[in-house]
């Protein structure tokens, strides 16, 4: 049984219907990419599935239906999104904006081991844990919205555009270190317009286009898929 | 319906108005003169707040100030009422045109706090000013004659009241129908929409904001001498949310809102002091408030669209003429094809840590389409930003035909020659899709304030109501020109967008991402309009995400990546960049 | 005007802007979690001292009656949206929440009414009873339209303050109260009287400003209450719910204005509509704050204190006209210091 599966779930606002009918699933321990041009729907998809939009159709998460949850009951669950506009606590510390990423936890005894691994994991955040957030570079800013999602201790991490606005190296980091979260047993749906660095760390795809799954695959045979060269991965 | 329906109905209204003090009691006629009298207030809010959007606790003041003027002139002074209509309406236009100016340029919750100030302040005045009478008030003011014709009934001065009410009504409904109606009526939703159309919203805020100062001061003028007695209590900021309520009840998106709000309140109140004291004996003057509030916040909760508005969608709407063809409005000098139009050297904005855009430089030429692409973060949209005047450039040099642009405000850059749609579709839902393009020819017409309320400006508006119905032909939605613009389809609404930019006869046409969130066969439409704007020669700057939608349609590319220039050529040349590539698609892990 | 009298009126000024503070402080709390300028937090400090009074003499409060009908009222509201929604299995923690804790406080009052409780246990009592009414209110009145624009939450709010108005009117009646003073001790400092009460004020500011300081620093909840201000979306998605922070925040607000009413009433006369000028100057030293920053606000609500007490000597009519009018160049240089532009900070 899969951990995550969207069953015909569509997402409408003012009218228009940006998601249509899509059916996905994420494999527990699995990293899902979902690639797919500016304005396809895949932000809309990932706010959906997280309750911050309405939809219709089915989320199911650990075999029971999210439907009708709060966004907070499925934080409980286990789910963290990483949104496309990261949404940190400009106004607050590094290590305040960290803490407040185990809010959800009623087990609080980890908290102090999880901060440490997230330090070690990126010791940036550590040199700039007094630091307030909205003072970070575009790297840091992420590091932090993925150091504070892994704070959560979730089971599934849906990142929404990643590497959005960073540069070649800091993307290469980003995407090692999403890599490794395999090791922690974290399932991860990974939403990216950087199509070839997203299947190249996937273990299966889902293209969007205008709203619609188009095509769907393991990374590795859609990576090699002629017709998606031509479209999002360039000749290489 | 029909327009002789429609006539009759109005007709049919006036005569019904005329002929109420020949059948009704004098009481009820009391409680129409002082729906009359809250109606001129309530109007002038509902341009204010449901047209304007400028949200204020403070009109009380305003009437006060008009009561306690003509109080003074005729009461103390012994001179004509008339004479205290004059100094009424000049005092209160005076102090709210001061008032504007300091506070229009205020933000949102800011300028509405600030009427609240105001309100207070003006209010605490009039029972400390020595000579007016203090916390006791006014009396023995006199009638308004009309001649040697005293006023002193109520049914006599119901007719002054109601020839107000319906002279108001006809002048303020013209003026929504005319060029700084329309700009008027498109303030509500955000100012970038506003100033992009070459719009000055501080002067369109500070003429409301005055107009509806003045019904304030007609109502505090008639107030006064029909009560023939004042105090400073009606005039504290309780009151000012009265009228509030009045406007938002009746709905405040509607002229006729406001009468209707007035009455029901009018008759809401009497009925509730009738009915109170039989429920709660000696408690009810505060019950009352107790009711009205409870009454305004339910209102507010659950259904804040007003009775007018919720009833006139089961009425029949008049039939609207389509335009017809009218001489064309004055057009641009448009440059000589190949000339430099617009210059940008080093510009640079930074957000924090952050560098959106880091020093780019290009330049487009009258008559060809630059496109300037990127991927997703890349800067595009600063760029386009500090072009429009959005925002400011922390350095560098833009110079538009001749001129230089940095520092000017979006309203200027809009009047120099820069027309642009918005990545995030800006218009105005609600309006037609004529009146969505006929904002675009703003800044190509001239009438004013006067000429849009008594109608003068009927022959330029006909030539701009003939553009903007060229314009919706131009873009193949000239079929229904009266559909509402939140009815079309996101494909169809940027086209709409490029219309009014059209309208406005630009020297340079921006245009942010247009083909984002576009399906496939909306995608090609929209590139047959940018194929034939191209024939046309019109000039473009195309801000795009999509690489391959530009790619048949610019003439030129200038690639930026982390918020630099990576490069500018033709499409063929960047097409096969490497460094594009890189950028583009993604490199790999 | 000599020194000894601008020293006086000074102490005087930061006494009633200490009072401000307190209700301010609590204004900017609830305006960053809630977005509502909540301008009844005076009438909540006015009906802190009418219940206290009534207290003193044995009555009970009208407090009372005002909280069953406020309880009734967010119950009936919470379990119909709750029931409405589907989420009917959380309608016995709602009563317990909205319905049996107001009534149990009420309950206790009116058992320990009797026994003549001392001066502290009144005020407990009175703080008790008054700090339910802002987080029902929240209930009932803006939870409603907790996405609605924050002028439509301004005018909400000033609807309500009038209904409050009414409200007091019916429950505490139309006579002025002053309570017992908390102390009869005075000081000479510099040279000028001081009495034990204005500087008990001016402590108890400091305190409470102090401990709401810790809260923000040092406690989960605290920090959680400083993430929903700073960005809503981002603290959902952490797990921390809006409307919880909400009434947390409506809590330390009324205990605030609570306790600035308890200080304030020995030293003034108040009645039942005494909270609106109250509740409106401290309202001016937040927006001196910006609507934000805490301790601007402070220095904002002293500043009106002590303008407040040089215009009275000035001219006592017309201290409110001044005071309110500064409202405006504070605007005008709080728009230009932190213009809020339309950014797309990232593309």
């Amino acid at each position: 049984m899969a951990l995550l599966s969207l069953r015909n779930v569509s997402v409408s606002y003012d009218k228009v219907e940006a998601v249509r009918d899509v059916s996905l699933d994420v494999e527990a321990g699995q990293i899902v990419s979902v690639i797919g041009p500016n304005g396809a729907g895949k932000t809309t998809m990932m706010l959906a599935t997280m309750g911050l939009l309405p939809l219709a159709g089915e989320v199911i998460f650990e075999g029971s239906r999210l439907n009708g949850l709060e966004v907070e009951e499925r934080v409980e669950r286990g789910i963290c999104l990483v949104p496309e506009r990261r949404e940190l606590f400009a106004d607050m510390s590094v290590a305040d904006n960290l803490i407040l990423g185990s809010y959800s936890l009623k087990d609080r005894s980890g908290v102090d081991a999880a901060l440490q691994q997230v330090y070690q994991r990126f010791p940036r955040l550590l040199e700039r844990r007094r630091q307030k957030a909205g003072t970070l570079s575009g790297g840091e800013r992420q590091m932090l919205a993925l150091g504070r999602a892994l704070m959560a201790k979730p089971k599934l991490l849906i990142l929404d555009e990643p590497s959005l606005g960073l540069a070649p190296l800091i993307v290469r980091e980003i995407f090692r270190t999403i890599a490794s979260l395999r090791e922690l047993g974290v399932s991860v749906l990974l939403v990216e317009q950087n199509a070839r660095a997203a299947l190249e760390t996937a273990d299966y795809g889902y293209v969007l286009e205008t709203g619609e799954v188009i095509q769907e695959g393991s990374a590795s045979s859609l990576i090699h898929d002629p017709k998606l060269i031509a479209a999002y991965l360039g000749g290489h | 319906m029909t327009r002789a329906q429609l006539a009759t109905v109005k007709i049919v209204a006036v005569l019904a108005l005329a002929a109420a003090p020949f059948l009704l009691s004098p009481f009820s006629i009391t409680l129409l003169n002082y729906v009359g009298i809250y109606s001129l207030v309530a109007v002038g809010l509902v341009l204010l707040t449901g047209i304007v959007g400028i949200i204020s606790f403070g009109q009380a003041a305003f009437i006060g100030i008009a009561a306690y003027a003509t109080a003074w002139v005729s009461a103390i002074n012994g001179q004509s009422p008339w004479l205290g209509l004059v100094l009424a309406i000049v005092l209160t236009c005076t102090v709210a045109a001061v008032l504007g100016l300091a506070t229009l340029r205020l933000q949102g919750h800011f300028l509405s706090l600030s009427t609240i100030a105001w309100g207070l302040s003006i209010g605490f005045l009039f029972g400390n000013i020595d000579g007016l009478g203090g916390f006791n008030g006014l009396s023995n003011i006199p009638p308004i004659s009309i001649g040697s014709y005293a006023l002193s009934e109520g049914w006599q001065i119901y007719y002054l009241i109601w020839a107000f009410v319906v002279a108001v009504l006809i002048l303020l409904n013209n003026l929504l129908n005319s060029r700084l109606g329309r700009a008027m009526r498109t303030m509500r939703g955000g100012k970038t929409l506003v100033e992009s159309l070459g719009v000055s919203a501080y002067w369109v805020n500070l003429t409301a904001f005055v107009i509806a100062a003045f019904l304030a001061a007609l109502s505090g003028w008639l107030y006064a001498h029909l009560s023939r007695f004042i105090s400073p209590t009606p005039f504290e900021p309780l009151a000012g949310i009265e009228y509030l309520m009045m406007a938002m009840i009746g709905g405040a998106t509607s002229l006729l809102g406001g009468i209707v709000g007035a009455a029901v309140i009018i008759f809401l109140k009497n009925a509730v002091q009738d009915y109170l004291p039989v429920i709660a004996k000696g408690a009810s003057g505060q019950l009352e408030i107790v009711v009205f509030a409870s009454i305004f916040i339910l209102f507010l909760q659950r259904a804040r669209q007003g009775i007018v508005p919720f009833l006139s969608r089961f009425l029949p709407q008049p039939q609207p003429k389509r335009p017809e063809p009218a001489p064309p409005l004055p057009l641009r000098n448009q440059p000589a094809p190949g000339e430099v139009l617009l210059q940008v050297e080093g510009a640079e904005r930074r957000f924090g840590g952050l560098i959106a855009v880091n020093k780019v430089s290009f330049e487009v030429r009258a008559g060809e389409i630059l496109g300037l692409i990127g991927p997703n973060g890349a800067g595009k949209s600063t760029m386009f930003n500090l072009l429009t005047g959005a925002l400011a450039c922390n350095s560098g040099k833009i110079v538009f035909a001749g001129r230089s642009i940095e520092r000017l405000s979006q309203a200027k850059i809009a009047r120099a020659g820069i027309a642009r749609t918005f990545q995030h579709v800006k218009l105005r839902p609600r309006m037609t899709l004529l009146d969505n393009v006929l904002l675009g020819t703003y800044t190509r017409t001239k009438a004013g304030l006067i000429s849009g309320a008594l109608r003068l400006e009927r022959q330029e508006e006909a030539s701009a109501r003939a553009e903007a119905m060229r314009q919706l032909e131009r873009i193949g939605l000239g079929d229904h020109p009266f559909e509402l613009a939140g009815n079309l389809p996101l494909g169809n609404q940027r086209l709409l967008e490029i219309a009014r930019a059209l309208a406005a006869d630009p020297l340079l046409l921006v245009l942010d991402e247009p083909a984002a969130g576009l399906r496939r066969n909306e995608k090609q439409k929209l590139a047959e309009l940018l194929a034939n704007l191209r024939r046309e020669h019109v000039t473009i700057l195309l801000v795009e995400h999509d690489m391959e939608f530009v790619m048949n349609l610019v003439d030129r590319i200038v690639v930026m990546d982390f918020g630099t220039k990576l490069c500018e050529g033709d499409p063929a040349a960047i097409r096969n960049d490497a460094r594009v590539q890189e950028a583009y698609l993604g490199s790999t892990v | 005007m000599t020194s000894d009298i601008a020293a006086i009126l000074a102490i005087d000024g930061i006494a009633t802007g200490a009072i401000y503070v307190l209700v301010a402080v609590g204004t900017v709390l609830i305006f960053t979690v809630t977005r509502v300028m909540f301008i009844p937090f005076g009438d909540i400090a006015a009906f802190t001292a009418l219940t206290l009074a009534a207290l003193e003499t044995g009555h009970l409060p009208g407090t009372v009656g005002l909280v069953l009908v406020l309880a009734v009222l967010a119950s009936l509201a919470e379990c119909w949206s709750l029931g409405r929604s589907g989420r009917g299995r959380h309608i016995p923690k709602a009563l317990a929440f909205y319905l049996l804790l107001p009534v149990l406080v009420a309950l206790f009052v009116r058992l320990a009414l009797p026994l003549a409780p001392s001066m502290p246990v009144r005020i407990v009592l009175a703080l008790l009873l008054v700090m339910p009414i802002s987080p029902l209110l929240d209930r009932i009145v803006f939870r409603p339209i907790a996405d609605a624009s924050v002028l439509l939450l301004l005018i909400v709010s000033m609807a309500l303050h009038f209904a409050l108005v009414g409200l007091g009117l019916l429950f505490f009646g139309p006579e002025g109260v002053r309570t017992q003073p908390l102390t009869d001790s005075a000081f000479e400092v510099l040279g000028v009287h001081v009495n034990g009460q204005t500087l008990l004020i001016v402590i108890a500011s400091i305190v409470f400003s102090g401990l709401l300081y810790l809260f923000f620093g040092f406690t989960l909840t605290g920090k959680a209450l400083r993430a929903t201000a700073v960005n809503r979306t981002g603290a959902r998605l952490m797990g921390i719910r809006p409307a919880r922070s909400g009434t947390i925040a409506y809590l330390v607000g009324s205990l605030m204005a609570g306790v600035s009413g308890i200080l304030v009433a020995p030293v003034n006369t108040i009645f039942y509509d005494s909270g609106f000028l109250l509740g409106l100057k401290a309202f001016v030293g937040a927006i001196i704050g910006g609507l934000a920053s805490y301790p601007g606000t402070a220095i904002g609500a002293v500043f009106v204190g002590v303008l407040e007490s040089f215009a009275s000597f000035e001219s006592s009519a017309l201290k409110e006209v001044i005071v309110f009018s500064l409202l405006i160049p504070i605007l005008i240089w709080r728009s230009i210091v932190s213009p809020h532009i339309e950014e797309e900070v990232e593309e």
